[in-house]
């Protein structure tokens, strides 16, 4: 369902990408990685039907293929060793947990318990981990664009190694393209020509408007020609596209050849959150587009990956992890307010900082290193 | 030797360059032989090259750039061009960098100078006092220092801090304000603290950034032509207010004035009265009173500007109804 036809070049340039990122052990691995994002957000609905959760649930069905592959082609940080950097968005469940976020952190900060990353303090999908790489998403729309873009421009600026070169990675839907934010970010990103990848997840929806009164354009990814950026508009249903699509990318930018955008077409299969039904999306519509999670199995079947007996213990392995990943956080403990300081500084007691008389009130932060802050 | 206060700056951004690694500057029309619509940062590019990048307009950008970096391990210094326009900055600064150390435990250490206050001509999109919005929102410092000194060590200070610090510079006070000496001899004062400017006893005037000489002016003139002893106190920290010295004050003298340049609602005027009513209600011979601009945008035309802001002589009549009630 692509909507550019492919000049010969970029056809034997996809046959290359096929090889190096969609090779049939990559399409298991991806395969897995889709699964574990359904299965966390079936269980994350199941969870706030049983009024478990704080807030709402939001969820990546239909964007598991594109949202999966891209935690997939990134370096995680470890001791020492700077990794890659992804801000995930709302539906990206399946991206945070290939790029090692864990069930049990998502747990966590669904059911608002003081042992994950936000402590109780923040929740849903606004979760993540600097030292880990993940930044975690504020809801303005486009506003991780250029916090991404910092980060990669402090790498800059601290001398990388073109070796040891890390990539950055965004998200944004069609809704987000068109905040003033994302526009200024993604025009950044592009004047310091960084080692970056923004994710665009046409799902046709930002929240209940469709793409006719988001935007006029044929295609989101004409955009990235005008930012002066290299882009590729696939389909977002189709698993293996997505996989080398955004493998692609992603090696493009850690190779130094400049930001990239990728612009996949696909659809949102549920509400804009638990809350909503989505009874305004038309049927025919709706019908234009395949379930990933759908199609990539048979696909697979077909290809010769992997058969119907292995999809489904893959399915079976997958849904005990999260079990058992529930089951190990369940009774943790809520965040007592009593405990709580209260004061959104990190500072302590500022009438009597000075600088250079080391009463800074912490020791700040030393780079993504995986130190803890 | 003298010092103007875009001097200080400019040197306490120059010796942080070279003091600190992690430090950079990211704003518009930074670098290169212009140096800042201010002249601010005019020569560090050429001091310190790769580490003073000119943006293009996109405050919002800007400011998340300096996030991003921040939680990297960097020490960004941003430079709006005119605080009117961190408006378009403000969703960066109040909800990602004011909320990243509280969700993540991570600090977003970044300076954001911000060149506030009116100067004449410059009309209502040049000359805004940005200090009651932003300091609204937890996690934030917001610093506004009125002297040279204070622009030299305040700016050192908040690069050196772990917290993301708004930096409030008055454009007025720019070349307008010269010191002689040379400021980084003169005495380091804690970044969060008040000071007591000139001690007096019959009334307490509160003040800060370019209103502060204002308010020194009508200290003078009420001893000299009225003899009223004024006890003027300079803020420099908005965000958070250093209460102790400002109610110890308020006990002193039993009667409070506050001045500022800014609009009266919500603003740190009202804040002070608040702090001084709640707590030391008991303590005051007089209501404490504020001090603001007229509540409208900002004129263009002289003498509409001039009758917008306060001057001293709305100092001196405000004591002088205050010392009488």
């Amino acid at each position: 369902m692509s909507t550019h036809p492919r000049p010969i070049n970029e056809a034997l340039a996809i046959l290359e990408a096929k090889k190096r990122f969609a090779s049939p052990a990559q399409r298991l691995e991806h395969l897995r990685w889709m699964m574990r994002g359904r299965g966390l957000d079936d269980r994350l609905i199941a969870l706030y039907r049983s009024s478990l959760v704080h807030g709402n649930v939001f969820t990546g069905h239909g964007q598991e293929a594109l949202s999966a592959a891209i935690g997939m082609f990134l370096k995680r940080p470890i001791t020492g060793t700077p990794g890659d950097v992804f801000a995930p968005l709302i539906r990206d469940t399946a991206g945070r947990l290939s790029f090692g976020e864990s069930f049990e952190d998502s747990f966590r900060t669904y059911l608002g318990k003081r042992t994950g990353p936000m402590r109780g303090r923040d929740g849903n999908i606004h979760r993540g981990d600097p030292t880990r790489g993940q930044l975690p998403m504020i809801s303005h729309l486009g506003a991780m664009v250029a916090a991404v873009c910092g980060t990669l421009l402090a790498r800059r600026l601290r001398g990388e190694p073109k070796s040891a070169r890390t990539v950055g990675v965004t998200c944004l839907g069609d809704g987000g393209m068109a905040t003033g934010a994302a526009h200024e970010g993604i025009n950044v990103m592009a004047v310091e020509k960084l080692p970056m990848v923004l994710v665009v997840a046409n799902n046709q929806v930002s929240y209940s408007t469709f793409n006719d009164r988001s935007f006029a354009c044929k295609d989101l990814v004409s955009r990235a020609e005008a930012y002066g950026m290299r882009g590729i508009s696939i389909d977002g249903t189709d698993a293996e596209e997505c996989l080398w699509a955004v493998g692609d990318a992603i090696a493009r930018a850690r190779n130094d050849e400049g930001p990239q955008m990728v612009v996949a077409t696909l659809m949102r299969l549920q509400g804009h959150g638990t809350h909503d039904d989505a009874s305004y999306v038309p049927a025919d519509l709706r019908a234009r587009f395949p379930d990933c999670l759908e199609v990539a199995p048979k696909k697979m079947i077909t290809d010769g990956v992997i058969d119907q007996a292995g999809v489904d213990a893959l399915w079976s392995a997958v849904k005990e992890e999260i079990t058992q990943a529930y089951e190990r956080i369940r009774n943790e403990p809520a965040p007592d307010p009593n405990d709580e300081d209260w004061t959104a500084w990190s500072s302590t007691d500022l009438t009597a900082f000075r600088s250079g008389s080391g009463n800074s009130g912490n020791s700040g932060n030393s780079g993504n290193s995986g130190a803890t802050p | 030797m003298t010092t103007s206060y875009v001097e200080a700056i400019r040197r306490a951004l120059g010796e942080c360059l070279e003091q600190d690694p992690r430090v950079f500057i990211y704003g518009q029309d930074v670098a290169g032989q212009f140096g800042g619509a201010f002249k601010a940062t005019k020569g560090l590019s050429e001091r310190f090259p790769g580490r003073v990048l000119n943006a293009p307009i996109s405050e919002d950008a800007i400011a998340g750039v300096a996030v991003g970096a921040a939680v990297d391990g960097m020490r960004p210094v941003i430079e709006y061009q005119f605080a009117d326009f961190a408006s378009i900055g403000f969703n960066q600064l109040v909800n990602h960098a004011a909320t990243t150390f509280w969700r993540t435990g991570r600090s977003c250490p970044l300076v954001a100078r911000l060149p506030v206050g009116g100067t004449r001509g410059s009309g209502p999109f040049h000359c805004q006092m940005p200090e009651a919005w932003i300091s609204h929102h937890p996690g934030l410092i917001v610093v506004s220092p009125a002297t040279v000194p204070d622009a030299y060590w305040m700016l050192k200070d908040a690069i050196a801090c772990n917290d993301p610090v708004i930096f409030c510079e008055h454009k007025y006070l720019y070349s307008h304000l010269k010191e002689t000496g040379d400021p980084a001899q003169a005495e380091h004062l804690p970044m969060g603290s008040a000071v007591v400017r000139r001690a007096g006893t019959d009334c307490t005037v509160i003040s800060y950034s370019g209103m502060l000489h204002e308010c020194l002016s009508a200290a003078g003139k009420l001893e000299q032509e009225h003899g009223v002893s004024v006890e003027v106190v300079d803020l420099r920290c908005l965000r958070p207010l250093d209460t102790a010295t400002i109610l110890e004050s308020a006990a002193k003298t039993g009667r409070v004035v506050v001045a500022t340049e800014a609009w009266p609602f919500g603003g740190i005027a009202a804040e002070v009265v608040s702090v001084i009513s709640s707590e030391a209600f008991h303590l005051l011979d007089a209501p404490p009173r504020r001090i603001c601009a007229q509540d409208t945008p900002i004129p263009v035309q002289p003498d509409l500007y001039a009758a917008h802001r306060p001057h001293a002589d709305d100092v001196v009549a405000a004591v002088l109804d205050t010392v009488r009630y």
